[in-house]
C-alpha cells in the first residue's frame, strides 16, 4: 500500500463526501454530486486525478453489477417473467430506432457506413447506473416509467452481447486479429460451442443458485460471524460476474439472474443490507470516474461540434423514446420521464467505443469525441430530469399540486396519506366514509391522474421532499400516514418530519419486523405492519370453521395481536444486545415457536376463567362454600 | 294463538357451560322456533340493528336465554338491547312494533334458589334482579312473564340437569301451542312451576 492510493483514495472520499451533500441539499441527486465531484477533481479542473480515471472506471463498473443482482433480488422470477413482453418489445423497438437514426445521422456527417452502423449501436446504450439508481432514490421503480426504464435497461444489457458478437464483422479486411478486445474462453471455438458455453454457464447460474448458494449461506449463517456471510455475498457477486466473462456474457447481466434466483430465498434481506453500501460506494466512484474522464480540452477546442453532437444525440434517443412509450401506452408524464431518464448514452458505451476503435472501424478522434459525447450526457442526465421535474410537468404533466380557481377557499386535511397503493387507498376509502378528508400524496403520476378525476386532494411527487410536504398542508395537519412500504423513503420522510413539523403524529405502514425495528429505533410509536392483522383475521376464520365458538375465537385473535405486538417491542429492546442480529430470523422462528406455545398455555385459557364454569366448579368442589351469583 | 318464539341466547363461552349445553340442545327443532347464538353471530359486538328488528317482528314470544353473571345479563345482550330498542321502533312515539308481544328470561345462576332471597346470601328475589328487564320490556308494551331459570348449576349432577333441560323444552313446546293466557302465568314465581306444577296446558 503506497502513499500515492492513499493520497487518491484521500482524494476520492473527500470529494464525495463534499460534493455529495451539497448536491443533495441543492435538491440535485447524489449521481450529479458524484459526477459533479469528479469533474473538479478531473485533470481538466483541480487535477488531483490524471488519465488513470479510465482504470478507476473499469474497477467501479462493478458497481452496476452490484446494483443489477440488488435489482435482480428486488425481483422475484414470477414476476420478471411477467415483464418479458415489455423488456423484448420495448428493448427491440428502442435499440433499432436509435441506432438507425443515429447511424444515419453519421452517414451524413461522412463517417463510413461500417463505422456509422457501430457508432450508433453504441449510442444506442443509455445508463443503468444513472437510471435505476435515481429511480431508487425517487422511490419510482414500481411507476409504469420505472418499470418500462428497468425494462428497456434490462434489454440493452442484454443486447451487448450480440453487439460485442457482430462488430469484428463490420471491422474493415485490414484491421486483421481485431478481437482483442473481446477475449474470452470461447472467442477461439466454433459457433455452436460457443452457444452451449454460454447456455452452460446460464445453467450453472441457476443450478448453483437453487443448489449451491443458499446451502452455502446456510452453513456461513451457523458460523455467526457477520463479515463471513458479508464475503460469501461478495463472492457471490465476484464468482458470478467472473463466469460471465470468462463466456463472454454481461456480468451484470448474469449477476442479476443470480439475484432473481435468489429472491425467494431467506437470505434476501441479509444479502441486501450487507451489499447496499458497496454498491453505493462502488457507483459514486463509477460516477466520479465518469466525471473525471470528462475530456474537455476538446470540449474547449470544438465547443460549437461538441454542445451540438450532444444535443443532436440526446433530442434523437428522447425522440425515439418518446415514441417507445407511446406505443406501449405510458400516460404523457410518464413517458416523458422514461424518454428523458434514458436520453443519455450510458456506460456500456465506452466498453463499445474502445472496442470499436481496437478494431479500426471507428478512428482515434471520433472515438474521443463520442467519449465525451457519453460523459457529457450523462452529467447532463440529472440536470434534465430535475428540468423535467420543475419546469416540464407543471406545465405538460400531471402537477405536482391541482391549480385551485382563485376564489376557492382552500380547505386544510387532518390527515396526509403519502402514498396511494393498494394499502394506502383502503385507509383513504375508509377515512373518506367516515367523514375524513385525507390530503394525498403520491409519485405514481398515473394514480395522481385517476385519484385527482375521483375527488381527492393529490399532490404528485416525492412525499419526503419538504417543499411537497409544505404544499399539501404539513404545518396545519395533525397526522400523517405513510403508506410507503420502502424503507428508506420512510425514514427519509421521519427525519423531514421530526426537523420541520415535529407537531405532526406520525403513523407508518411497514413491511415486517425488520423495518418495524429500523424504525422503532429512531422513536416511531405507530407502526403498522402490514399483514399481521389480516393473517390473524384468516386464522380466526380457520378456528371458526373448524367449529371453535365465534367469541372464543375471536378473543384469542385479539389477544394474539396484543401478545405478538409485546413481543416485536421485548424483541426490538433486546436486538440491540444481540451480536449477530443478521441471523436472528431464524432465532426469531424458534421465539415464535415459543410465543405459540405459551399462548396456548396463557392467552387462550386465563383470560376468560370468567366466563368458564367449569373452572368454577371445581373450585367451588374443593371449597365448601357457595361462591357466586 | 299460535305463537313464533325467538330465543336471544347470549353466553361468551357456552363451550365450557354444562348447564347452558344442556339447556340450548333441549331446545325442540320446529320451524316456530328460532335460537339466535347472539356471541357467535357477532363476536365483535357489532349488532345487525336492520336483521334483528326484523327477527323480532316475525315473532311473538321473545327470550333472553343468558347466564345469570353477576345478577343480570353478558354484555352482548345489554349491547342488543341497547341498539335494537330503537326509540320511535320500540318504545317512545310510535314505538310500537313490539306491542303484545311476550317477553321473559331464562337464566342459569349458579346460586341456588334460596340464596335469592331477603334470608340468603345475594338478599334480593330473582325478580327483584330482573326488574330492568321486566321495565324494558313494559315500555316496549310487551308483556313480561316471570323467568325460567336453572339455579345452583354447580352442584346439579348430570341427570338433574338433564330434567331442568327438559322442562326447557316443554316449556318451548306449551308456549307455540299457545294455549294459554298471559295473565295466568303471573301467579307462578318461575315458568319452571308452569311445567311442574301443572300438566294442565291451558292457563
Amino acid at each position: 500500500m503506497n502513499g500515492n492510493f492513499l493520497m487518491q483514495a484521500v482524494v476520492y472520499l473527500t470529494a464525495a463526501v463534499v460534493c455529495v451533500p451539497v448536491a443533495r441539499r441543492l435538491g440535485l441527486g447524489s449521481v450529479l454530486g458524484y459526477l459533479l465531484s469528479g469533474i473538479l477533481i478531473g485533470p481538466f479542473l483541480l487535477g488531483f486525478i490524471g488519465e488513470e480515471g479510465r482504470d478507476i472506471m473499469n474497477f467501479a463498473e462493478f458497481g452496476v453489477v452490484m446494483m443489477l443482482f440488488l435489482v435482480g433480488l428486488e425481483l422475484e422470477p414470477a414476476q420478471f417473467w411477467r415483464m418479458r413482453r415489455m423488456i423484448v418489445g420495448m428493448g427491440t423497438l428502442q435499440i433499432c430506432l436509435t441506432a438507425a437514426l443515429i447511424s444515419a445521422a453519421a452517414l451524413f456527417l461522412g463517417l463510413s457506413w461500417q463505422a456509422s452502423l457501430a457508432a450508433g449501436l453504441a449510442l444506442a446504450m443509455s445508463s443503468t447506473a444513472i437510471v435505476l439508481q435515481t429511480l431508487n432514490e425517487k422511490g419510482m421503480m414500481r411507476t409504469a416509467g420505472g418499470q418500462s426504464s428497468f425494462a428497456v435497461l434490462l434489454f440493452q444489457d442484454i443486447s451487448v452481447i450480440p453487439i460485442l458478437a457482430i462488430l469484428p464483422l463490420l471491422a474493415l479486411p485490414a484491421a486483421g486479429a481485431g478481437d482483442a478486445g473481446h477475449q474470452s474462453l470461447l472467442s477461439g471455438l466454433p459457433g455452436w460451442m460457443q452457444t452451449l458455453g454460454v447456455l452452460l454457464a446460464v445453467a450453472l447460474v441457476i443450478l448453483a443458485g437453487r443448489f449451491v448458494i443458499v446451502p452455502l449461506l446456510r452453513l456461513v449463517a451457523r458460523t455467526h460471524l457477520r463479515e463471513l456471510f458479508t464475503a460469501s455475498a461478495l463472492l457471490i457477486i465476484v464468482s458470478t460476474a467472473w463466469l460471465m466473462e470468462l463466456v463472454g456474457l454481461s456480468p451484470a447481466l448474469g449477476t442479476f439472474l443470480a439475484g432473481v434466483i435468489l429472491a425467494n430465498s431467506e437470505y434476501r434481506h441479509e444479502l441486501e443490507s450487507d451489499l447496499e453500501p458497496f454498491k453505493g460506494l462502488l457507483l459514486g466512484l463509477f460516477f466520479i470516474a465518469v466525471g473525471a474522464s470528462i475530456n474537455f480540452s476538446l470540449v474547449a477546442g470544438d465547443p460549437a461540434g461538441i454542445v451540438s453532437l450532444v444535443l443532436g444525440v440526446m433530442v434523437l434517443k428522447t425522440l425515439v423514446l418518446l415514441v417507445t412509450g407511446r406505443v406501449f401506452g405510458l400516460g404523457t408524464d410518464q413517458n416523458l420521464w422514461f424518454a428523458f431518464g434514458l436520453s443519455q448514452v450510458g456506460e456500456f458505451a465506452f466498453v463499445l467505443l474502445s472496442f470499436i476503435n481496437q478494431l479500426e472501424i471507428l478512428d482515434n478522434e471520433w472515438m474521443e469525441r463520442m467519449m465525451v459525447v457519453t460523459a457529457v450526457s450523462m452529467t447532463l442526465t440529472p440536470l434534465l430530469l430535475m428540468l423535467h421535474e420543475k419546469v416540464l410537468v407543471p406545465r405538460l404533466g400531471t402537477l405536482p399540486a391541482e391549480t385551485r380557481e382563485a376564489d376557492a377557499i382552500s380547505e386544510h386535511n387532518p390527515v396526509i396519506i403519502a402514498g396511494f397503493s393498494q394499502f394506502g387507498s383502503t385507509i383513504g376509502r375508509f377515512l373518506r366514509a367516515s367523514g375524513v378528508e385525507a390530503t394525498v400524496l403520491d409519485n405514481d403520476s398515473d394514480r395522481v391522474d385517476l385519484l385527482r378525476k375521483m375527488g381527492f386532494k393529490v399532490y404528485y411527487g416525492d412525499a419526503s421532499r419538504f417543499d411537497l410536504l409544505e404544499s399539501a398542508g404539513a404545518r396545519e395537519a395533525k397526522i400523517l400516514i405513510s403508506a410507503i412500504s420502502s424503507p428508506e423513503i420512510n425514514a427519509g420522510l421521519v427525519e423531514t418530519v421530526r426537523k420541520h413539523f415535529p407537531h405532526l403524529r406520525i403513523m407508518i405502514r411497514v413491511k415486517d419486523r425488520f423495518d418495524a425495528y429500523e424504525l422503532m429505533d429512531m422513536g416511531v410509536e405507530n407502526l403498522y405492519r402490514e399483514s399481521v392483522d389480516t393473517s390473524v383475521r384468516l386464522g380466526v376464520d380457520v378456528l371458526r370453521s373448524l367449529g371453535h365458538r365465534g367469541y372464543s375465537a375471536t378473543r384469542a385473535g385479539q389477544n394474539f395481536l396484543k401478545y405478538d405486538e409485546q413481543a416485536l417491542r421485548k424483541l426490538a429492546g433486546e436486538r440491540h444486545d444481540m451480536k449477530q442480529y443478521i441471523f436472528s430470523v431464524r432465532q426469531q422462528i424458534e421465539l415464535q415457536e415459543q410465543l405459540l406455545a405459551e399462548d396456548r398455555q396463557n392467552i387462550l385459557s386465563t383470560n376468560d376463567l370468567a366466563w368458564d364454569s367449569e373452572h368454577m366448579r371445581e373450585t367451588i368442589s374443593k371449597h365448601v362454600p357457595e361462591a357466586d351469583g | 294463538m299460535e305463537q313464533r318464539i325467538l330465543i336471544l341466547f347470549a353466553h361468551p363461552r357456552v363451550e365450557k357451560s354444562r348447564a347452558n349445553l344442556a339447556l340450548t340442545r333441549s331446545i325442540p327443532p320446529h320451524p316456530d322456533i328460532t335460537f339466535h347464538d347472539l356471541y357467535e353471530r357477532y363476536p365483535d359486538f357489532n349488532v345487525d340493528v336492520a336483521y334483528e328488528k326484523k327477527l323480532l317482528l316475525d315473532h311473538s314470544v321473545i327470550i333472553w336465554h343468558h347466564p345469570f353473571y353477576w345478577y343480570s345479563a353478558p354484555p352482548l345482550l345489554k349491547q342488543w338491547i341497547d341498539m335494537v330498542l330503537e326509540f320511535g321502533w320500540a318504545y317512545g312515539p310510535g314505538g310500537t312494533a313490539l306491542k303484545g308481544k311476550i317477553a321473559f328470561n331464562a337464566i342459569t345462576t349458579g346460586g341456588a334458589r334460596e340464596v335469592y332471597s331477603r334470608e340468603g346470601y345475594n338478599r334480593f328475589t330473582i325478580r327483584e334482579f330482573l326488574t330492568p328487564f321486566d321495565q324494558t320490556a313494559h315500555l316496549c308494551k310487551m308483556i313480561y312473564l316471570p323467568p325460567f331459570a336453572v339455579q345452583g348449576t354447580h352442584r346439579l349432577t348430570h341427570e338433574h340437569l338433564l330434567q331442568k333441560a327438559g322442562q326447557y323444552s316443554q316449556l318451548l313446546l306449551r308456549l307455540l301451542e299457545g294455549r294459554f293466557r298471559p295473565e295466568g302465568l303471573q301467579q307462578y314465581l318461575f315458568l319452571n312451576d308452569w311445567i311442574t306444577q301443572t300438566q294442565d296446558v291451558t292457563i
